[in-house]
């Protein structure tokens, strides 16, 4: 019981963090001081404040875009076990809903965004769904792959699975398939090298482009679901890199807790050291992170 | 070779009696302007001055040896267009049709420039009512049909904290098949107030014809001055008015380069060069207390003087800014992620930038070795200027190494003049214009060359203060450089430009 309120609390509660100590990071690696790390939680809050305009070209499409995906994410968050804490729920078969979840959001995000009319929110959802054509391949490789080697069906069956054993026995695998996700974690949460979520030039944003429109709370939603993905991502990530496991369980809570935001400590240097690729150069990676969980699921299968 | 004889020629700088210039018939003009640009002669200026009988168009032209030409004729009716065999007198022509309402024959995109009234009420190329606002960017763009292709429309209302202008994209999918600009929101009708001067406020307005070439367009107009006056600034004044030209250039390609590596997420260098930038700025304003140069130059040389010890302070400054702007700037050339972005991205063709008459940076990247510090020296230039850097891919990675080697050159030059300051006055008086002369002024800004013509009235006033700023020229290269580029790489072409939109607008 304790353990699921802990985990409830933690999706609500912490995602905004990731996003503060990335910039954080990256402000310290371009020496400047950076923002507050609780900034995110501030303009949250302030955007909870405002008010929302509509464009009367709009329907309910474009309303439902952000409920939907922060719904669909939240649900998606219940499913993946953090640490070694089994999630609230937890089913057979969840792993097939994860991923679908994830996909509803976009879906609706895309939709959003095309309601609008506008030629830099289709221009952003046609780039959206080009690319995680690409992307999703990866999770749901990683995910076929890491329930195999554990010959469970459930999310939380075939992550908390992976143990320091499982990468003496098939380590090869387990590096290829930290590749391709690693690569996903960043392309999927619009982060450098892939896509840029502090520019402010439209044309040649990702993800940022289709939420051009919103504004007030339905923004600030868009913000939060963003970083529960960042978040949600970032746990199945770890799962598979850092499967650190000890009995006591406020200790399994610190261990999560430090690795999350160490990942995303990382993310931040990643960020800082690279420019981003060339919007066409986004599909040549994502397919190599697909032909590299590929490989993984070759090297399960033999 | 005829075709040179019908000019007046003359330097940079100089002032020339109206009627020494010659007036021939339109038909030869216009014949002489299409050979001259066949020779080698450049357009520098191209510009009506409507009077009572109709409108006299005057033509000045660069040319080798340092020499300018210029002629002129007049035009009754309609003006026959020589785009079609002349394509850097596109734009020129159009300006002309706007300023002096004189419709254009057989000009392949006739549009109005900055969307204003004409100089001459009741007269308009379009028709257009002279008592109605015109609002910018109404009218027809260039389209490419196809069900495949659709349109993209940004500004003027940007994300950025830029200036105002409309870009028109067509495309197909993630490709750019044309991008079509229109400016004139920026408007302010300069060169109209200009009429009649100098008055009161125009050094200042000259200042901030672009804010960001404040130097550039001051000494231009300093130049004019001069060259009406009959008189020559004092050496001392010359270093000076040079070592402010530079800082500008540095502060600028500083701050294009920062912003470049913005623009592609590279971090570092963004926040090194936006910090650079400013120290730039500080040093500009050690010499006049503004950090754009305001203030600094004027008629007859400069109105503050640099102290020895704040020479000496300011070479150990630049030398400090130095060692970080290097280092800043070899994070990004050392970054393969940020190099395969820069690389093959938004090329000009040389010949496309030959056509187009590009000047500057824009210029230069393409391997068009253009610069008037050298091919029509001014001021302190006419002693030595400073090394010419030319690149030849043309591409957002040639524009950007252009800029870091003219920033070398520059602090290099910047030294050397501030280690051998002349001795003497800062500041000449700068009398009474002479009547009924014409004065050219070119300086090579950070963006390229200033154009500045003047002339003057039976009464010494400005009859007709014509200035161009280099973005004149040079976005129409941005334009070309989308061309079958990636939309999503047209900010950083954009930025690698980095055009003024109010000093294209006056």
């Amino acid at each position: 019981m304790a353990d699921i309120l802990i985990h409830c609390a933690l999706i609500i509660l912490m995602p905004p963090l990731l996003l503060g100590v990335i910039n954080r990071t990256k402000a310290t690696c371009a020496g400047r001081t950076g923002a507050p790390l609780l900034q995110p939680y501030y303009d949250l809050f302030r955007l909870l404040r405002k008010g929302s305009v509509f464009s009367r070209t709009t329907t309910w499409v474009f309303r439902a875009g952000p409920i939907v995906t922060l719904a669909a994410t939240l649900a998606a968050a219940l499913l993946i076990p953090l640490g070694n804490h089994l999630p609230p729920l937890s089913f057979n078969g969840d792993m097939i809903l994860f991923v679908y979840l994830l996909a509803l959001g976009r879906f609706f995000t895309a939709t959003a965004a095309l309601d609008t009319g506008s030629s830099f929110e289709g221009m952003g959802a046609a780039r959206e769904v080009t690319f995680s054509c690409l992307a999703e391949p990866v999770i749901c490789i990683a995910l076929l792959v890491l329930s195999r080697l554990s010959g469970s069906l459930s999310l939380s069956g075939i992550l908390t699975h992976s143990s320091t054993t499982l990468w003496l026995n098939s380590g090869a695998a387990l590096i290829l398939l930290v590749a391709g996700l690693f690569f996903v974690l960043l392309s999927e949460n619009c982060r450098i090298p892939f896509d840029d979520p502090n520019t402010h030039l439209e044309l040649t944003m990702i993800h940022e482009v289709m939420v051009l429109d919103h504004s007030g709370p339905a923004f600030g939603m868009i913000m939060y679901g963003a970083a529960l993905k960042l978040f949600i991502l970032g746990a199945l990530f770890l799962h598979v890199l850092l499967p650190l496991r000890v009995a006591s369980p406020l200790l399994d809570w610190m261990i999560f807790f430090t690795s999350i935001l160490l990942l995303a400590v990382v993310i931040g240097v990643v960020e800082s050291v690279m420019a981003r690729y060339r919007l066409t150069r986004v599909p040549q990676m994502l397919l190599a992170a697909c032909v590299l969980s590929a490989f993984a699921m070759m090297l399960v299968m033999r | 070779m005829n075709s040179e004889l019908l000019l007046k020629t003359f330097r940079n700088g100089d002032s020339i009696a109206v009627q020494d210039v010659p007036e021939v018939a339109l038909e030869e003009f216009l014949q002489a302007i299409v050979e001259l640009t066949g020779l080698g002669w450049r357009v520098v200026s191209y510009f009506g001055v409507p009077d009572r009988d109709g409108i006299g168009l005057w033509c000045i032209l660069a040319g080798s040896n340092q020499r300018l030409g210029a002629f002129r004729a007049r035009v009754e009716g309609s003006l026959p267009s020589i785009t079609d065999v002349c394509p850097e007198v596109h734009l020129f022509e159009r300006e002309i049709a706007e300023q002096c309402g004189v419709p254009l024959d057989g000009h392949p995109w006739f549009k109005p420039v900055r969307y204003q009234h004409s100089l001459r009420p009741g007269h308009d190329a379009w028709g257009r009512d002279g008592n109605r606002a015109i609002l910018p960017c109404v009218g027809d763009f260039y389209r490419v049909e196809g069900t495949e292709i659709h349109e993209v429309a940004v500004g003027p209302v940007h994300a950025g904290i830029i200036e105002p202008g409309h870009f028109r994209f067509q495309c197909h999918g993630e490709t750019v098949y044309h991008l079509e600009i229109a400016l004139g929101y920026q408007h302010r009708g300069l060169e109209r107030v200009l009429a009649g001067g100098p008055h009161a406020a125009t050094m200042a307005q000259m200042e901030t014809v672009a804010g960001d070439t404040t130097i550039g367009h001051s000494i231009a107009y300093a130049m004019i001055r001069e060259g009406f006056a009959a008189v020559e600034a004092p050496p001392r004044a010359h270093s000076l008015q040079a070592v402010a030209l530079e800082l500008e250039r540095l502060a600028n390609h500083c701050g294009d380069l920062g912003a470049l590596a913005g623009d592609v997420g590279y971090l570092p260098t963004m926040s090194f060069c936006g910090r650079i930038r400013g120290d730039f700025l500080n040093t500009s304003a050690t010499l006049c207390g503004s950090r754009f140069g305001r203030g600094l130059v004027r008629p007859g040389g400069v109105y503050f003087d640099c102290p020895p010890e704040q020479a000496t302070g300011l070479i150990r400054r630049l030398e400090v800014i130095q060692r970080d702007y290097r280092g800043a700037v070899e994070l990004l050339w050392n970054s393969p992620s940020v190099m395969a972005r820069f690389e093959k991205t938004g090329r000009v063709s040389l010949d496309d930038a030959r056509d187009l008459g590009l000047v500057g940076p824009a210029a230069r990247a393409c391997g068009v070795a253009r610069d008037v510090r050298r091919d029509y020296p001014f001021g302190f230039y006419r002693n030595v200027a400073p090394a010419l850097s030319v690149e030849t891919e043309g591409d957002v990675l040639a524009r950007a190494m252009l800029r870091w080697k003219e920033s070398q050159a520059s602090l290099e030059f910047i030294a050397d003049r501030l280690n051998s300051l002349p001795e003497g006055d800062v500041l000449l008086p700068c009398g009474n214009m002479r009547q009924e002369r014409m004065t050219v002024a070119m300086v090579e800004g950070w963006r390229g060359e200033i154009c500045h013509v003047a002339i003057t009235d039976a009464t010494g006033r400005f009859l007709r203060y014509k200035v161009k700023d280099p973005s004149f020229h040079n976005w129409n290269g941005l334009a070309l450089s989308l061309r079958n580029q990636q939309i999503s790489d047209f900010p950083l072409c954009n930025k690698s430009f980095n055009l003024s939109y109010c000093g294209f607008d006056l």
